[in-house]
């Protein structure tokens, strides 16, 4: 099995997101917001670092 | 004449608790049963939406990090960061033993898409205890629902 860089950020997010979002919250409506909430910070912390990165290294 | 009054903190035990009593299961049954089957400790609860979300993210996990050809880490290497991997790994309960026993992430991680994968077992062991602990605070109503 092979993935890109950036769809292993995107299924590592998306599953943890789940859990966190699940076992953090007790009310559904809440869980959907702090997973989502999760998933976007996931998502773009990781491209902001790449981005980071890159910027040192150049 | 009596006046019925429910205290919050009362109301989120109780509620717990009729949650556990209705199901049968008791905090360190739902905390064991979490931690061996991703999700059973909630099946136990008869919380099963929860439970196939928690299954279904943990072992695709756990099954992704394996097609990655990800680390599955042994007790007895003596490195501190490879016990704390093991120690990750071991979250992930009946999982880890199948794993062991097929002889999974045995090969050496050669490219940086397999030690994505060794971090997505570890994870997948962690989050695994997360959602264990959840389970056993439902079952003990320290969580309210």
């Amino acid at each position: 099995m092979t993935l890109s860089h950036f769809s292993a950020v995107l299924l590592f997010s998306l599953f943890t997101s789940i859990v966190f979002g699940i076992t953090q919250r007790a009310e559904p409506k809440k869980m959907v917001r702090l997973g989502a909430l999760c998933f976007a910070l996931f998502v773009v912390g990781t491209i902001a670092a790449s981005w980071a990165m890159w910027l040192i290294k150049h | 004449m009596t006046t019925k009054v429910q205290e919050p903190a009362a109301a989120g035990g109780k509620t717990g608790s009729r949650a556990a009593a209705a199901s049968g299961a008791s905090p360190a049954l739902a905390l064991l049963a979490g931690w061996l089957v991703p999700g059973a400790g909630h099946l136990l609860l008869g919380k099963w939406v929860r439970a196939v979300l928690l299954m279904v993210s943990i072992v695709g996990m756990f099954a992704i990090g394996i097609a990655l050809q990800g680390k599955v880490y042994t007790p007895n290497t003596g490195e501190p960061l490879d016990m704390l991997g093991f120690a990750g790994d071991l979250g992930s309960g009946l999982l880890y033993g199948l794993a062991r026993l097929l002889g999974w992430g045995q090969a050496p991680v050669l490219v940086a898409v397999a030690d994505y994968g060794t971090k997505f077992i570890v994870v997948a062991g962690l989050l695994n205890i997360v959602a264990a602990v959840d389970a056993h605070s439902l079952a003990s109503g320290r969580k309210p629902s």
